[in-house]
């Protein structure tokens, strides 16, 4: 496993880029985490996802697909989309140091 | 006094359980009902075949109460909620049913109005679902007066019934426009929001192989924003088009409605919250869940419904005796999925361990993730067993409900490192 220095800290990555353990997760490694992912700005309502990803992963053990996301998050999907352009449920789960989220069969 | 026992649906998971149930009770220790909002009960998995010509709408539906036992009765009635507080279940007829176990099988339905553009123009025109059975009808008549062009083949997000489904469509076109002399005239794509052919590394990698066989385009990641019917494009919410002439597209899937309109006992999809293991309500002790409505991470299949009868009709009467719940269910699923020319691929998983090669359910079994003419008759013979042995309940020697591993090939690791 990778393991890179986010703010300043030691964190293990997963191959294509989710942390291993989210307990090793910090609020200000997001900045450095969204810029790793093409976001230079965070705006409130990107703030608002990775929050919400975070609640929902530490309620259920698992994080939000964009379609469950676009019903709850208070984001719709749409609005996903322009906020993570590269995916909006792997890009924060990213961010918010969360496993990949994993639709079922 | 009887048991008081309420079964809302009437499909494949309902009548299979009202019937394991009856079994189970004589007449005078439990009293079954069984709830649909029609008395039209659907072999979905014929659904697939009927745009092809390969089977008739008619031939695919039997009446609900011609599958129950006698001494259940049927309601025919939609359900507007269910009180877990109080016990009963509201019909939209009016009518209240107290009940000491419930038994959920009301699966899901197709939301093609969550979709931008996908019921308006060219709607049954030029996009079609053959996921109902109006929709498959048209589309055989569609398929016919389609002589070249671009065919794409999409589903617009998980869950959905069947997931292999559209990938079976898009086998069975190729052989169909080929049987028609006309396949060099026809492109056919299938376009998924997966980052694969399918969920799961093994069997995406031997279903990926076979699309190329087969001359069709993948196109993955591609998160359906808009159906343009007009001008024929699927568009997707990171800007992508798929241009189409003729656009086969399985909607988004939910929970039945009345399950939203029922405080505590959906998630967000209205897919009812379940134990995967007891397949017991989150919300309830005396509430079961069988089949697609079950919000369980498994695939949404009649196998699953059927592997899950067994678990679910114990629970039912332990509940009822007041004995403790069996855990055991493992999410077992396996599906044929024709692939042409008659032959078919066979795949089998549960929760953990993902579909491998082998044999089912033994080394001498039926060939797995391997096209084969066994597994094609095993497809075409499962609709006599559908009728005959699954939705009455009966057991089926050498078919268990938790999965077998003794044919299975243990997945080399992808990621494995050689020994230095």
């Amino acid at each position: 496993m990778p393991s890179k220095m986010i703010a300043g800290e030691d964190v293990e990555l997963t191959d294509d880029g989710f942390f291993v353990h989210p307990e090793q997760w910090k609020e200000d490694m997001v900045p450095d985490l969204a810029k790793e992912e093409g976001i230079d700005t965070l705006t409130d309502q990107h703030w608002q996802v990775i929050h919400f990803m975070r609640k929902e992963y530490l309620e259920k053990g698992e994080g939000p697909t964009v379609r469950v996301l676009g019903k709850t998050s208070g984001v719709s999907v749409k609005e996903l989309y322009q906020l993570f352009p590269k995916g909006p449920a792997k890009v924060a789960a990213k961010i918010a140091g969360i496993p990949k989220p994993i639709g079922c069969i | 006094m009887a048991h008081q026992i309420v079964v809302l649906g009437g499909g494949t998971g309902g009548t299979l359980t009202a019937n394991r149930l009856r079994r189970a009770y004589g007449q005078n220790e439990a009293n079954i009902v069984v709830v649909d909002q029609n008395d039209r009960h659907i072999y979905q998995p014929g659904l697939l075949f009927v745009p092809f010509g390969l089977a008739h709408p008619e031939d695919i539906v039997r009446p609900r109460s011609r599958q129950l036992l006698p001494g259940i009765e049927l309601h025919v009635s939609p359900v507007d909620k269910v009180d877990v507080v109080s016990d009963s279940v509201h019909l939209a007829d009016g009518t209240v049913l107290a009940y000491d176990a419930l038994v959920v099988a009301t699966g899901a339905v197709l939301q093609p109005h969550e979709t931008e553009g996908l019921t308006g123009e060219g709607w049954m025109e030029r996009m079609f679902t053959f996921y109902t059975p109006e929709g498959s009808a048209a589309l055989e008549g569609a398929l016919a007066h389609f002589d070249r062009g671009h065919l794409v083949v999409n589903f617009i997000d998980l869950p959905i019934k069947c997931p292999v489904a559209p990938l079976e469509f898009c086998f069975l076109a190729d052989w169909y426009f080929h049987e028609r002399k006309i396949r060099d005239q026809v492109k056919i794509s299938f376009v998924t929001p997966l980052d694969g052919a399918f969920t799961k590394p093994v069997s995406s990698r031997a279903l990926a192989s076979l699309l190329a066989e087969k001359d069709i385009e993948l196109i993955t990641e591609f998160n359906t924003g808009q159906v343009d019917g007009a001008s024929g494009k699927l568009v997707s919410y990171d800007g992508r088009e798929v241009p189409f002439d003729l656009g086969v597209i399985v909607p988004l899937h939910g929970g039945a409605p009345w399950v939203s309109n029922s405080p505590g006992l959906g998630d967000e999809l209205g897919f009812v919250i379940t134990d995967e293991h007891t397949l017991q309500s989150k919300a309830s002790p005396n509430i079961f869940v069988i089949g697609d409505a079950a919000g369980v991470p498994t695939s949404k299949a009649g196998s699953v419904t059927h592997f899950e009868g067994e678990v679910v009709t114990e629970n039912v009467q332990r509940f009822l005796a007041g004995e403790p719940i069996d855990g055991s269910f493992d999410g077992h699923s396996n599906c044929f999925i024709e692939t042409g020319f008659s032959k078919a691929l066979l795949i089998d998983f549960n929760y953990g361990t993902e579909p491998l090669e082998g044999h089912y359910p033994t080394d001498v079994g039926l060939p797995l993730l391997k096209e084969s003419r066994l597994n094609h008759l095993g497809k075409l013979m499962f609709q006599w067993f559908y009728w005959h042995v699954l939705l009455p309940g009966r057991e089926v020697p050498g078919i268990k409900s938790s999965m077998p591993t003794s044919g299975k090939k243990k997945p080399v690791a992808a990621s494995s490192q050689p020994v230095p």
